[in-house]
């Protein structure tokens, strides 16, 4: 078999022309990742050398909408980790439950799986009525995905298996109506999540949050851009708001570990120490 | 001087993984890489069980942690272990490869990109093809490739995709590699 190869020279500029084009700016993604699936794009539309692909980057827009889809990863699941849900449960809703209003950030939401489940727990601690939930994607076909709340129905089994795990109090099946092979979301649950678009990249502070929970998007960055995105979070978290990342994410390696407390080292919860104005 | 040990295996792996980990030295100045397919959805006591059959320190590293010499590193349950050319890991959770996450082709590949002729791969008993173009990158790097003997291995499937592969990568029995791994320290890179 021909090895297919992309030179780093090569992923630069076509992560520039990307830039340039389109707006949309994965310089400062970590280069395994990207370059990987990069040269799964490549793979999946018979391109076989870096200039093809610059060609259809640069004249065919239709393509880009399918080149984005594939290279922003999707991969999520209902109550992943049932251990950080447990956690959260016991130990950050307490606080939440004190303000009148609980504004929640989903940063990186992907399909949405996660904050269904976050919408479930909310539903069994009595808070989601006074819960407001802004999930966001920098991808706009996962956004409308999300909104749908359609799943399929084999992946429930799953689902259900770390729903049970994470601590929950009532009959998973009961939060879905199955139909055709797939699993929609109850409407209820919906209500109170606001789905939109926004590029941690390039987009900026949009409100207030006493819960920040973005798992599993830092480790696709380079620890520049990882440094930024926390410095991101902690501007749009209330004093004393929470940060939840993914459990092999860390904030070590950024500027601001100081300026936040540890909840769970398992879990990688955190709170925001006191501290009014992020001094940088 | 080899810089980095990488091991993949799948099924029928863990004696060998074991009996690696127990013969290396207490002391070692290269980094050892291993990337064993585990169950998904059932939290892995992976990590306790290896620690068990020996002294040396073995950790799932974090994302952005930098690869140190003298330490076994276990690829996390359901993320990809990647490495950066700044030596340092990052993960990975996006789709399977080659039906695993993590996928040792996935770290394979870095190994081979990263430590070209400084790396040496080891692909044990496993039942599907993972690990098999990655340890061909690996030797086509000059790094040193070495499968399982598939008449030793409980799953053959494995080493034999790697050996049918390419033909520089040789084929030894698990006393062979760990013996081998054993003695590793003082060994010169043949194409040094």
């Amino acid at each position: 078999m021909p090895e297919r190869n992309l030179s780093n020279e090569e992923l630069n500029e076509i992560l520039h022309l990307i830039h340039r084009t389109y707006g949309y700016d994965f310089r400062d993604y970590s280069k395994a990742s990207i370059k990987r699936r990069v040269m799964r794009c490549m793979e999946m539309s018979s391109l076989k050398t870096a200039y093809e692909l610059k060609f259809k980057l640069a004249n065919d827009p239709e393509y880009f909408k399918w080149f984005l889809e594939v290279m922003t990863v999707n991969v999520t699941e209902m109550f992943r980790d049932p251990e950080f849900y447990t956690e959260l449960r016991a130990k950050v809703f307490p606080t939440l439950a004190s303000y009148p209003i609980i504004k929640i950030w989903h940063a990186g939401c992907a399909t949405g799986e996660e904050v269904y489940s976050m919408a479930i727990m909310l539903k069994e601690e009595g808070l989601l009525d006074r819960a407001k939930i802004y999930a966001t994607d920098i991808n706009p076909l996962n956004i409308e995905k999300a909104k749908k709340g359609i799943m399929p129905l084999q992946h429930m089994k799953n689902y259900t298996h770390n729903y049970i795990r994470s601590g929950g109090r009532a009959e998973f099946s009961d939060y879905y109506t199955a139909q055709y092979g797939n699993a929609i979301i109850s409407n209820e649950l919906k209500k109170n999540i606001l789905f939109s678009q926004h590029n941690l990249v390039t987009d900026q502070v949009f409100n207030e949050f006493q819960l920040i929970c973005c798992r599993n998007v830092l480790i696709y960055f380079n620890k520049e851009l990882q440094n930024r995105v926390i410095n991101l979070f902690y501007d749009s978290l209330s004093p004393l708001g929470y940060l939840a990342i993914g459990t092999k994410e860390s904030l070590l390696f950024t500027d601001l570990r100081d300026k936040f407390e540890t909840i769970s080292s398992e879990n990688k919860i955190y709170k925001r120490k006191k501290g009014i104005a992020n001094n940088k | 001087m080899i810089e980095v040990v990488a091991i993949g295996g799948s099924a029928g792996s863990l004696p060998v993984v074991m009996a690696i980990l127990k013969a290396l030295p207490s002391k070692f100045d290269y980094s050892v890489i291993l990337v064993i397919h585990r169950l998904k959805n059932v939290s892995s006591e992976m990590e306790r069980i290896l620690a068990g059959t020996t002294d040396l320190q073995i950790r799932e590293p974090e994302d952005k942690e930098p690869i140190k010499p003298g330490v076994v590193y276990l690829a996390p349950q359901n993320y990809h272990l990647q490495i950066e050319a700044d030596r340092t890991f990052s993960l990975d959770y996006s789709e399977l490869v080659n039906y695993s996450r993590p996928s040792i082709d996935v770290t394979f590949e870095c190994v081979a990109t990263i430590f070209k002729e400084k790396a040496v791969a080891v692909l044990l008993s496993g039942a599907n093809a993972d690990g098999a173009a990655g340890l061909d990158k690996i030797v086509r790097r000059g790094g040193v490739g070495i499968a399982q003997d598939p008449a030793s291995a409980e799953y053959k499937l494995m080493p034999q995709s790697a050996l049918d592969r390419n033909k520089e990568i040789s084929s030894q029995s698990p006393e062979h590699i760990v013996n081998y791994i054993s003695t590793i320290t003082s060994l010169p890179n043949r194409k040094k």
